[in-house]
């Protein structure tokens, strides 16, 4: 028999960026265990649609947890209670019968309320657009073996750019601090050959947007990787310092002309 | 100079700031535990190493050691307080269901301890170094039975030139400081926040400049646990030690005969000065 639950949903409503938020609370019924959370989030967009309400505005785009769009804090935890799983992918049989789910944005300066649950995570694209790029050579395709990788370099490479950029490391850190996204970034690319040549230059512009951007600053108390889908390490923001130190220190001694 | 002012105001760089510092203070706190540990060595023990910190090297060495201790706590303290005012305002609103995941307790109350912490070492250098706690100027006549004491070796007095040299009597401060309940409680709970801080810091540091992975981020977590507690047991040893009457006060400064015959005084003498 197919699990199902009447749950009480808290859901943040704001109806635009300056406007005030409050909660509201929802009742939804018979809700399979095998739906996805964005799924009885459609359920209850419906419903509210069809009492003449407005809905719930989130975030979602291709609910197979690769494109980092959905982004609801879900009882205090971004992306809820599943390890290493987005919104997108966390099944309502996590939840039980008579539960109550508090829904709220992700919280941080720099990621301000659009509506409801949506944030505006470009300051992210920002980081990006400072570093997050190699300087290559634009014409015909290099072939695939023309620059040997060690198998240990592109398993860190690739293990740095499962980040998706969904911004849960922020959200789930109590300084609203993009450390470990911006540490995924550096890693993937300061690590491999290709982007190795702007190493430094990259290290310097991207933490400095970062800063700009209004992030705060980490503590070390892990709670980004704790929440991220993907599981980036921590050791990416190991990286980061390590790379941005070094890069200030060559700065600084660089001969002068 | 403009490039590394801009390193010191960007969080990275504040923060490798107080991880130095940090390692500075992590150093200092097991030298002073180790010097302070002496105090089970007897009142000999304890009062020469005064002695040996405060009259063997020039004033000059240990006033720039002191003012080296007290920037780094400056620059610790400075780093904390604006990184705080930055972290705070990246976050203005918080989680109506606010959840903590996995970071440990103590990880989470740095600046909680930190601040606990420097009401503490401004009462511990009022009280033992400065000595100007009311009640407790124990370099004032009265406060302590003896304040100068001799200086003792192996049992007998030191002399130099013939003279016995006299050393102020930290044995007795300790002990009469210690003896006050109260006092003895905030040192006790001062040094378990000390635990929790290293706890989290000794480890944090090394993520801060980069020379941590997965595989050490385990062992330093353990180090940092250990050196945590070693450190706490090792300050806290002496307060309780006191309280429950293990360590007395020693007026004599640990001499073993209270006379001295003089020939045996002009040879200890001798040694002293070669």
């Amino acid at each position: 028999m197919e699990k199902t639950m009447n749950l009480t949903l808290k859901v943040w409503r704001q109806t635009s960026a300056n406007a005030k938020g409050h909660f509201e609370t929802y009742k939804v019924e018979n809700i399979s265990g095998d739906s996805s959370f964005l799924e009885m989030m459609d359920i209850l967009s419906e419903q509210l649609v069809e009492a003449g309400k407005e809905p719930v505005a989130f975030d979602h785009d291709c609910r197979e947890g690769i494109c980092g769009m959905c982004s609801m804090t879900i009882n205090g935890i971004p992306h809820g209670p599943e390890k290493a799983t987005t919104t997108c992918q966390l099944h309502m049989r996590h939840f039980h019968d008579g539960q109550t789910i508090t829904i709220e944005p992700f919280r941080a300066k720099p990621f301000p309320v659009l509506k409801d649950l949506m944030v505006d995570r470009s300051a992210f694209d920002r980081i990006i657009q400072s570093g997050g790029f190699i300087t290559a050579r634009a014409g015909s395709g290099v072939d695939a073996n023309a620059i040997p990788i060690p198998k240990k370099t592109a398993d860190y490479a690739m293990d740095a750019a499962a980040c998706i950029g969904c911004g849960a490391c922020v959200a789930a850190c109590p300084n609203a601090s993009a450390m470990l996204f911006t540490g995924a970034k550096v890693s993937h690319m300061n690590s491999l050959p290709q982007g190795k040549a702007e190493k430094h230059r990259r290290a310097l512009a991207m933490v400095t947007t970062m800063d700009g951007e209004g992030f705060g600053g980490c503590t070390n108390i892990g709670e980004c990787e704790a929440a991220c889908p993907k599981s980036i390490s921590l050791d990416m923001i190991a990286q980061l310092n390590r790379d941005y130190a070094t890069a200030q220190v060559k700065n600084f001694f660089q001969p002068v002309s | 100079m403009n490039a590394f002012c801009n390193f010191l105001k960007s969080t990275i760089g504040r923060k490798v700031l107080m991880a130095l510092t940090g390692l500075v203070l992590v150093g200092f706190v097991m030298g002073h535990m180790l010097g302070n540990l002496q105090i089970f060595l007897g009142a000999e023990a304890i009062n020469a190493y005064a002695y040996k910190l405060h009259e063997v090297l020039p004033s000059s060495a240990l006033w720039a050691v002191r003012l080296f201790l007290l920037a780094s706590v400056a620059i610790h303290i400075w780093a904390a307080v604006t990184l705080t005012l930055d972290n705070r305002r990246a976050r203005p609103s918080g989680y109506d269901a606010d959840r903590v995941i996995q970071a440990s307790y103590s990880s989470r109350t740095m600046r909680m301890s930190g601040v606990i912490l420097l009401a503490f070492i401004v009462f511990h250098l009022a009280h033992f170094t400065a000595r100007v706690v009311p009640g407790m100027q124990y370099e004032d006549p009265g406060v302590i039975e003896e304040t100068e004491v001799p200086l003792v070796k192996k049992g007998e007095a030191v002399l130099k030139n013939g003279e016995v040299v006299m050393t102020f009597n930290v044995n007795d401060m300790m002990i009469s400081g210690f003896q006050v309940w109260w006092v003895s409680a905030f040192y006790v709970i001062a040094t378990g926040l000390l635990c929790m801080h290293l706890t989290h810091g000794v480890s944090s540091m090394f993520q801060t400049v980069g020379l941590r992975n997965a595989l050490w981020r385990k062992r330093l977590d353990k180090l940092a646990l250990a050196y945590g507690w070693v450190v706490f047991l090792g300050f806290a040893m002496i307060p309780i030690a006191v309280l429950g009457g293990i360590l007395e006060k020693d007026p004599s400064g640990g001499l073993v005969s209270g006379v001295m015959e003089p020939s045996e005084s002009a040879t200890l003498a001798q040694t002293e000065q070669n």
